[in-house]
């Protein structure tokens, strides 16, 4: 099922959680919300189900307007954070409750609701834990129960809340592979909200990324890591250094030496370099690089961090070495950035 | 008593912990005096009840039970408890309901009225009762002319109990219900279920320990409240008399068996209230969140 969120606000009282926020998701997307707190992520997966409605625009579902129906009627699978599965229920009922209150014709036999959730618990792979109670699971398994109990109602859309937020971290990419997996298997258009860069960009198709109630950028892991089109999205994502240049005619200088970069379509005058750490050219002698004092090293897994004091104005950048390189000993370090990218001055 | 080895060793003992800081002579002494007011103030009062009740034999103790007044004060508070009783876990639900899950201008104010009858005299809400429905009251008139009777009466007795007991089932729930949150509701709704069907299957069970907890407390109340109803009953024999009532009555009376065997039965109701609550605890102390004293 196509989801299409059409220049959707949402305020809480008075105060904007999302301003103006338009999006596309193809059917059978597996597509993350990616942002830190308060960014409106939550908010907008929480207007697509249903469990808030928008201050003004609208949420289309293939081409019916979905945002005046109730949650009910939307017919969307919900996973909560905190898995939020009925503790007095074993997890065969769990699973099971979505048919089991439905109503006439559409409600299925006890016999035929039993099938299905032993049929999702293989799919989950929590085959002959039907009897079990929520408490006497782990929460990995909570979690697998939870997205089996959405899917049982054959949703037309998957939507989860921080799925692995409350998981250790080698369960959660274990449990990460294995919804790529169930995606691959079952095909559902899926939305999923996180604040783990590392999850969204390995386990979406497409990821989008948002801040401060606004969308910044939507794209695939490579687009957004490698052509980040804000400098939040080049913070937020992944390492980032920056300096403040001046661009003239063309060519970027730092201070009061060129530093061998040309951008010959920026307006000149104040301007913002950004570049990623690991991402930069040693050079020897400086004729047109950036040069500075080795501040501080830091050993972070298989490369080395270093800290450099830039110019007279003591700005400070970070660049990533070899761990066995020479350069890693001297106490100055020239570089040049290989892929960079400017932004007018903030 | 001052060995210093001892005393350098006593943090270390396995059952109590580095925080306790006094000697054991003084701990020995503080909970020498707690038992010993406990014993003094609720024991031995017990005991005197039954002692009194079953003092001229089982006989007179039976036979003072079965007298048509004492059965009537007992039918009558039967009938009160089960009135009230419903009436409060409608009441105590819903009210729950609200605050624990909805935002809502007045919250506040409903939270701090629901705590009222805890911080009035009961003999105040039965006046306003008398004010409100007596003959010089202001319904009084109007009553009157529609020929419907509240005060002196079953109706009386039944707002007046209503009224001290309606905190009781609230308090249990509403700290349960903000601490659950809306996740299981929320889930419930999300899989298709309407608004009755998610309180019935999904509300209501994650409640139902606390719930069953505010039933109780609230029932004792309402079985054993003088003050309110006193103020409203007008005490009539046979009629408007209920246990606690009763007992007073009787015992003005110096008719001593009568009134400690309806006591007797006052104070059974209480140790198996005592015994259900701390049953209840033991067994699903971490759902009744709440642990603030009654």
């Amino acid at each position: 099922m196509e989801v299409r969120v059409a220049n959707v606000r949402k305020e809480f009282d008075r105060f904007p959680a999302l301003h103006d926020v338009s999006l596309d998701i193809k059917s059978g997307e597996l597509i993350a919300l990616l942002g830190p707190s308060g960014s409106g992520k939550t908010t907008l997966l929480r207007l697509i189900a249903g469990l808030e409605r928008p201050t003004k625009g609208a949420i289309f579902f293939g081409d019916e307007d979905a945002s005046q129906k109730s949650i009910q009627e939307r017919n969307v699978g919900f996973v909560f954070q905190h898995y939020a599965l009925f503790r007095h229920m074993t997890v065969a009922d769990n699973i099971g409750f979505g048919l089991k209150v439905r109503h006439g014709p559409s409600r299925p036999p006890t016999q035929e609701i039993r099938r299905r959730a032993s049929e999702l618990l293989d799919l989950v792979q929590l085959s002959g834990l039907e009897k079990r109670y929520p408490a006497q699971l782990s929460g990995g398994q909570r979690q697998r129960v939870a997205l089996a109990r959405a899917m049982a109602i054959e949703p037309k859309v998957l939507l989860l809340d921080e799925p692995f937020g409350a998981l250790d971290a080698q369960v959660r990419r274990e449990l990460r592979r294995w919804l790529r997996d169930i995606h691959d298997a079952t095909g559902h258009t899926t939305v999923f909200v996180t604040h783990d860069q590392e999850e969204a960009l390995e386990l979406a198709d497409r990821v989008v990324v948002m801040s401060q109630g606004r969308i910044e950028q939507v794209g695939s892991a490579d687009e957004i890591y490698d052509t980040p089109n804000s400098p939040f999205v080049y913070g937020f994502i992944g390492e980032s250094s920056s300096l403040p240049v001046k661009v003239d005619n063309g060519d970027i200088w730092l201070a009061d030496r060129p530093i061998g970069l040309s951008a010959a379509h920026a307006p000149s005058g104040e301007a913002m370099l950004y570049f990623r750490p690991h991402d930069v050219e040693l050079v020897d002698g400086c004729s047109g690089c950036i040069a500075g004092t080795v501040a501080a090293s830091r050993r972070v897994a298989g490369t080395r961090r270093v800290e450099l004091e830039i110019g007279g104005e003591r700005q400070r950048v970070e660049i990533e070495l070899p761990v066995d390189h020479p350069a890693a000993q001297k106490s100055r370090v020239a570089f040049r950035p290989r892929r960079w990218k400017l932004f007018p001055a903030a | 008593m001052a060995d210093p080895e001892i005393k350098s060793y006593e943090p270390h003992h396995e059952s109590q912990s580095a925080a306790v800081t006094e000697s054991r002579p003084v701990r020995a002494v503080l909970m020498a005096v707690a038992f010993a007011f406990l014993g003094v103030f609720l024991l031995l009062p017990l005991i005197v009840v039954f002692n009194e009740a079953l003092a001229k034999g089982v006989g007179a103790y039976t036979e003072a039970l079965s007298s048509p007044d004492t059965r009537s004060a007992i039918r009558l508070t039967l009938l009160v408890a089960a009135i009230s009783v419903p009436l409060n876990i409608v009441f105590g639900i819903s009210a729950a309901w609200a605050i624990a899950k909805f935002e809502f201008k007045g919250k506040a104010f409903l939270t701090t009225l629901i705590d009222l009858p805890f911080s009035v005299s009961p003999v105040i809400s039965g006046l306003v009762y008398v004010l409100l429905f007596g003959a010089q009251g202001l319904l009084g008139g109007w009553l009157k002319a529609h020929g419907i009777v509240i005060l002196f009466a079953v109706p009386g007795i039944v707002l007046a109990t209503v009224f001290v007991t309606f905190p009781f089932v609230a308090r249990e729930l509403i700290p349960l219900m903000q601490e659950q949150g809306n996740g299981d509701e929320e889930a419930a709704l999300s899989l298709g279920a309407n608004g009755w069907q998610t309180f019935w299957y999904v509300t209501l069970p994650n409640v139902k320990w606390g719930l069953l907890y505010g039933v109780l407390l609230c029932n004792a109340r309402a079985m054993g409240e003088f003050g309110a109803v006193s103020v409203v009953s007008g005490h009539i024999r046979g009629l408007t008399n209920t246990m606690p009532l009763h007992v007073e009555i009787l015992y003005n009376e110096y008719n001593a068996v009568g009134a400690f065997a309806v006591a007797s039965l006052l104070a059974g109701l209480a140790l198996v209230t005592l015994v259900l609550k701390t049953l209840l605890e033991m067994r699903y102390g971490a759902e009744i969140a709440a642990t603030r004293g009654h």
